[in-house]
């Protein structure tokens, strides 16, 4: 049986990855899960220097779904390699860096940098974080912008360039279009949605943010039909994600058109949901008969 | 830490809104230091989907407990779970209390609520007893008063109206002790931001050693969300940090207080 796909030039030995974001930098989950079993590790965003975040509150959960605005608190790519590079570089399976900056320079020189590190097996840059102010969304939901940033990372690395796309678009199409076109590999879909809630009794935007991004299992159909219309547009391959927490969420995305998947809020409740999601996986195909995971690629029939 | 799946041995009102929880948790409870938490997903809550964090309260063998008062959706459906039910547990999670060393600094326990929860391991395991400063709102808000006692520790009760030891905050009652003997004392503290924030004022104000469990809504509680984060001195201003990682014990020196909620 074979699970293994293909992101570019990058081998995943299977397709459960795991949403940036959702997994800090690999180590934290290490003493619960077997990180080896996963087909890729991709870790939480990284501009060129540190980040302190948002103000607290930053989550907050509703029906089937958590809002958060975290703000991409995080050590910046010095700080990142210094502390968490030495743990995830003697991982077996690929890591996945995301990145972003304010800037289409600074796009292009954090992917340089991690270019120059050696070992990374694919960037992810983020264009689509709803809670930045600069930077983040914007990049995600103009044509023009998203291309000269892929453009500038493709520029200075040969590694594998995965754009993860914001879901807050008329029409996904253009922006997979303009992606695969400046020169990417792959698209993650999606990012988490704006999203708002409010304290009635204090009548207080329940986030120090006022606004967040909304993920988990209330956001999946969104997501599925997103991937399905962006598998339609473009031929690189598709990284599904919104709301997965079992093998049948993530074969719904496989047969809307991911090549593979990432699991997100569902690692914040249960550590073991990639895993579950891979013996799934397997025991699905095993009982249907299919011999390589592809087959279930963009297999949904939608004619008559 | 470790994942494991516990059966409910049981889960009994303790007062008003307040349960007592024990499961057995074979794989957990032996970690467990003073000041740790474990992080429950609720099994039967289908909607809400995060874990609850709980500090954790008594530790016996292969059991743990829990004081938890219901406050929402969360801890609603936990108080209707019944013995032989099964939960999610991640635990021992957290940096907790520094255990008092054998002589040194008598140890002024300060809770606030089921804070009390968060401090009977310290006090159970500290070699010098000293004094636990409880308080709450009425009589029903004051938990676990006898089992501190029977740890040989002094209590000290205050409530807001009074129903119950003496009327006031339990800050003042730490107050009035400070003044009377200000030195060679150490606080440990747990209980509402308000409180926390005043046992660090008065921590400073008499130059005493004090470690405060923080709180902060939290995601994941293992350190990859960054929900929970608390502001932390560092260099000439303040980063932050995790209170379910770094946390929820900081030396409040430690604390950009200014910056807390």
């Amino acid at each position: 049986m074979n699970l293994s796909v293909k992101i570019g030039t990058l081998t995943l030995q299977n397709p459960v990855t795991v949403a940036s974001g959702t997994f800090g930098y690999g180590a934290e989950y290490s003493q619960l899960i077997d990180l080896n079993q996963l087909g890729a590790v991709v870790v939480k965003g990284i501009r060129l220097g540190p980040v302190r975040g948002n103000p607290t509150p930053r989550t907050f959960e509703v029906t089937s779904g958590l809002i958060n605005a975290i703000g991409l608190q995080g050590p910046g790519v010095d700080g990142f390699i210094r502390k968490f590079w030495p743990f995830l570089k003697e991982l077996k399976v690929p890591a996945i860096i995301n990145i972003w900056g304010t800037t289409v320079e600074e796009y292009a020189e954090v992917a340089r940098r991690f270019d120059a590190l050696g070992g990374v097996g694919a960037l992810e840059l983020n264009v689509s974080c709803p809670n930045i102010k600069e930077g983040g969304a914007q990049f995600g939901t103009d044509v023009k912008l998203l291309s000269q940033v892929v453009g500038a990372c493709r520029k200075v690395t040969e590694l594998p360039l995965i754009t993860k796309l914001s879901p807050n678009v008329v029409s996904i199409a253009p922006y997979a279009k303009a992606a695969e076109a400046a020169g990417c590999d792959a698209l993650s879909i999606m990012n988490s949605f704006p999203a708002m809630a409010i304290d009635i009794k204090t009548r207080r935007p329940r986030l120090a943010n006022v606004t967040g991004g909304l993920t988990g299992p209330c956001i999946k159909p969104i997501a599925i039909k997103l991937v399905w219309e962006a598998a339609k547009a473009v031929k690189i391959p598709i990284i599904g994600m919104g709301g997965i927490q079992s093998a049948a969420d993530a074969i719904e995305f496989l047969m809307a058109g991911a090549t593979a998947v990432a699991v997100g809020t569902a690692n914040f409740y249960e550590p073991q949901t990639a895993l579950q999601v891979i013996a799934g996986l397997r025991q699905f195909m095993q009982q249907n008969r299919i011999q390589d995971l592809r087959e279930l690629i963009g297999s949904v029939q939608t004619g008559k | 830490m470790v994942e494991q799946t516990v059966q409910i041995i049981s889960n009994e009102r303790e007062a008003d809104l307040y349960y007592r929880l024990v499961v057995r948790a074979p794989e957990i409870a032996p970690l467990v230091q003073p000041g740790q938490f474990a992080h429950v997903r609720i099994l039967p809550l289908r909607e809400a989907l995060l874990r609850r964090p709980f500090s954790i309260f008594q530790v016996s063998g292969s059991t743990l407990s829990i004081l938890y008062k219901t406050i929402g959706k969360g801890t609603e459906v936990l108080s209707r779970m019944r013995p032989g039910e099964e939960l999610s547990l991640i635990g021992p999670l957290g940096h907790g209390f520094t255990v008092p060393p054998p002589s040194g600094e008598t140890p002024l326990l300060v809770a606030g609520g089921y804070g009390m929860a968060a401090l009977y391991l310290l006090a159970q395991r500290s070699p010098q007893k000293g004094i636990v400063f409880v308080g709450g709102r009425r009589r029903a808000d004051i938990l676990c008063e006898e089992e501190f006692r029977a740890l040989g520790w002094e209590v000290r009760v205050t409530t807001e109206d009074g129903s119950h030891g003496e009327k006031g905050l339990v800050t003042e009652a730490l107050l009035t002790e400070l003044k009377r003997r200000p030195a060679g004392r150490k606080l440990f503290a747990c209980g509402p931001s308000p409180m926390l924030k005043a046992v660090g004022r008065l921590a400073a104000e008499f130059d005493l050693p004090a470690e405060v469990s923080l709180d902060e809504h939290m995601g994941c509680g293992i350190g990859v969300c960054l929900a929970c984060v608390v502001p932390i001195k560092a260099g000439d201003g303040w980063e932050y940090q995790r209170a379910c990682t770094e946390g929820p014990v900081f030396d409040s020196r430690q604390v950009a207080w200014e910056a807390a909620k």
